[in-house]
């Protein structure tokens, strides 16, 4: 960024109140945790604002200083929280000691435009600090479940052995139960069966009829795309309502006149039910590729003496891919998560991941449940991250510089 | 792309189309170490007898709606299904369950005693055969209730030396109860002070003394949660997840059984079922409500059976080797104050009273 900006000590009419409104802010968490909101707040500023006035008059030895604050917050947390509070205390100590001589020392200017007044670098300071709370709260709640799914007791808690960091307080058991348990297998198996099947119905048809509503000639194509998006617009419990009585018709009529097998019937009614979902997600990405897909290219391919099928899959597809591929993962997302239909078209020969998570909560709420959620994260993340690397090397592949 | 996707399709269709060769029936319970404990004592065994593939669906909550659901929708897809006996009773009044000779359709005892006659009063309704019996009864904390644990019902409205949420279920039947029994009204005079306005409302002022003191539950699962979190002090539920929390989870949770509320839980088949199906589930049920079996399941849960011949059979818990009888809602010495549920009271006044604490509740 910036040319080295000379950085100068701040007084200590600033330092202190930063300090002490840090302070208490922290407070807030340890009092909450400890009974009191008030008192922590009172307590985090206090014990900070005399630490950084200690520090600055009379100490005047930054090493020191840090030692001394990561030493006294790491023992205040054992005290009050055993290892697990050390170790939150041994952070919080590693970073008010670099936090106050981070602002003491006037640090926080040297990375900005030397001409920046103060207004400017609170907020730029401020605003990081907002993004990383939003990041927090988006994040915590996955976080949480990924200590509690090695629970060693049956319950969503965390037990006085697990907060001291003992090994006796975690045990793998709930993935054991995960792969030994028939219902969580078998739930497991048709949600592997349903939404890749459901996802490649619903692109197929998504992308035909997003293709199909992006040519100009087509009568009426703003009703037909409202028609075809409203299952995303309906309210789920309504459209599931509605599935209910539909599919029972239809799995009536595929049963009893044609003989079909009934548990074969099951699976079609769910996969269909959740391709209806699928679609709209499939259409609303891919006509959006479509508005930066060049019309005469299509053309020149016609010139050339190509049918449509063949420009559709040498010309077209390959363009308009990313747009395919995402709104594919919607779909495959959308069934794989879906818990209310599943419920009412679905029996019990059918139930998917979610449905079995869904009664295993208001039921029994066992924390296999929790590991089941850890191993989907795990995986989610993973599938991320090949889809990334593989996109990555196709442009390296292609010459580009990966973006 | 294109082998990918057959393949996919090839290997759904093979799962598919290999999962209906075996006969598969589904069988709807509640979940929790109840299913676990039929699992053991009653599906293990009937699969390992007849190849039959049993799947669990833990929707007993809201069987009664499903079942009108799937009936309207001529699309019933549950087999055998578990239900407390006020639903059973509802679910045969309007013909969404099916009647069960109890001579013809049901096991005798071992001694020769007819299936009427082992289940006795229990058989409460033509569609139901009983197969346990619950208590709906009060857990509590033992580190939080100090030097006086508590011994009668009343703790729950004594919020002085009892401080601390507790937990009630979000239903008028046993609540109403409880509250006019510690208000005060004898035992044998609740219903009779219930039938009347002034009674209800006797009852709910006392419920509105201990209300913002009230976490309530709608799951079984619910209190032994709270319980285990210490978030409540004490909590009702029924008698077998307490047991759980206590012996099988080690929590500090303690009983206390006064004015403990029997219940009964039990099978129906739903109407309307092909051949096959109603024969596949008459063949289940004859297995399962056998004298032997009955008496299995108190191995895993510490609920009573409902045949008076499985009683004597009634041994050790299965891992833990306790002996099951002192943990039995039904032992004498937890049954003193034991009342059972008034179910012909209950399905006259249930949508009365129901009406009325729901808009308490809203207050």
């Amino acid at each position: 960024m910036a040319a080295l900006t000379p950085i100068s000590r701040k007084p200590l009419s600033m330092v202190i109140p930063a300090v002490a409104a840090a302070g208490a802010f922290f407070g807030i968490f340890v009092g909450a945790g400890n009974g009191s909101v008030f008192l922590g707040i009172i307590g985090g500023a206090a014990i900070l604002a005399a630490l950084a006035w200690v520090y600055i008059t009379v100490l005047k030895n930054e090493r020191m200083a840090r030692w001394i604050t990561i030493a006294l917050f790491g023992v205040l947390g054992l005290v009050s929280g055993g290892a697990m509070g050390a170790v939150l205390g041994l952070l919080a100590g590693w970073f008010f000691g670099f936090f106050i001589y981070w602002l003491y020392e006037g640090r926080y200017r040297r990375k900005l435009l030397p001409y920046m007044t103060s207004g400017q670098v609170l907020w730029h300071y401020g605003f990081r600090v907002v993004c990383g709370a939003i990041f927090v709260f988006l994040i915590t709640p996955i976080l949480v479940v990924l200590p509690l799914s090695f629970n060693a007791e049956d319950f969503f808690t965390f037990t006085p052995e697990m907060l001291r960091l003992d090994p006796e307080g975690y045990s793998l058991k709930h993935y054991r139960d995960f792969f030994n348990n028939n219902e969580w297998q078998r739930s497991f198996k048709n949600s592997l069966i349903i939404a890749p099947i459901a996802t490649i119905i619903s692109v197929s048809l998504g992308t035909l009829a997003a293709i199909g509503l992006s040519q100009s000639h087509v009568p009426g194509r703003r009703a037909i795309m409202a028609v075809l998006i409203s299952p995303m617009i309906v309210p789920l419990i309504i459209s599931a309502t509605g599935m209910f009585f539909f599919y029972s018709d239809i799995g009536r009529f595929l049963e009893g006149t044609l003989g079909m097998n009934k548990n074969f019937v099951g699976y079609l009614k769910v996969i269909l039910a959740h391709a209806v979902l699928g679609i709209p997600f499939v259409i609303i990405t891919v006509t959006a590729t479509l508005v930066g897909f060049d019309r005469s290219l299509t053309r020149a391919a016609a010139n050339m003496g190509a049918g449509p099928v063949k420009t559709f899959f040498s010309i077209q597809m390959p363009l308009i891919l990313p747009g395919v591929i995402s709104g594919g993962l919607f779909a495959f997302i959308t069934s794989f998560d879906e818990v209310v239909v599943i419920l009412f078209v679905g029996s019990a020969s059918q139930k998917t991941l979610p449905w079995q998570m869904f009664t295993g909560l208001r039921e029994q709420i066992s924390p296999t449940i929790l590991a089941v959620a850890t191993i989907l994260v795990v995986i989610s993340i993973a599938l991320l991250t090949t889809v990334e690397l593989l996109r990555r090397r196709s442009e390296r592949l292609r010459g580009l510089s990966p973006s | 792309m294109k082998p990918l996707k057959s393949i996919v399709i090839a290997t759904a269709l093979a799962t598919v189309a290999g999962g209906a060769m075996a006969q598969e029936m589904t069988i709807v319970s509640w979940g929790g170490a109840y299913s676990k404990s039929q699992l053991k004592a009653y599906h293990e065994p009937y699969s390992a007898k007849t190849g039959v593939t049993i799947i669990n669906d833990d929707s007993s909550n809201e069987a009664v709606a499903k079942l009108r659901a799937m009936n309207e929708a001529g699309n019933v897809t549950w087999d055998v299904v578990d239900v407390v006996a006020a639903d059973a009773m509802r679910l045969c009044d309007e013909g969404l369950a099916m009647e069960i000779d109890p001579d013809t359709q049901l096991a005798p005892a071992p001694d020769g005693t007819s299936a009427a006659d082992d289940f006795g009063d229990l058989l409460v309704s033509e569609c139901f055969v009983p197969q346990i019996v619950y208590s709906t009864t009060f857990g509590y904390r033992t580190d939080m209730v100090g030097d006086t644990p508590p011994t009668s019902v009343c703790a729950i409205f004594d919020t002085e030396t009892y401080p601390g949420k507790r937990s009630l279920e979000k239903r008028p039947i046993n609540n109403v109860e409880w509250a006019l029994v510690c208000d005060g009204v004898a035992a044998e005079d609740v219903y009779d002070v219930l039938e009347t306005e002034e009674g209800q409302n006797r009852a709910l002022a006392k419920l509105d003394t201990i209300k913002d003191d009230v976490v309530w539950w709608s799951a079984g699962a619910d209190t032994p949660q709270l319980l285990a979190d210490g978030e409540v002090v004490m909590g009702s539920t029924y008698n077998g997840r307490l047991f759980s929390v206590i012996e099988e989870q080690n929590q500090p949770v303690a009983m206390l059984w006064d004015y403990q509320v029997f219940d009964l839980d039990g099978w129906i088949i739903p109407a309307g079922l092909s051949e096959e199906r109603k024969q596949r589930a008459l063949d289940y049920i004859y297995f399962a409500t056998d004298t032997q079996r009955l008496a299995d399941q108190a191995k895993y849960i510490s609920y009573g059976p409902a045949r008076a011949s499985s009683a004597p059979l009634v041994g050790k818990h299965a891992d833990l080797g306790i002996d099951m009888a002192p943990h039995m809602p039904t032992d004498p010495a937890n049954s003193k104050t034991a009342v059972l549920y008034n179910f012909e009271f209950w399905a006259d006044y249930r949508d009365d009273i129901d009406a009325k604490f729901q808009a308490w509740l809203a207050q």
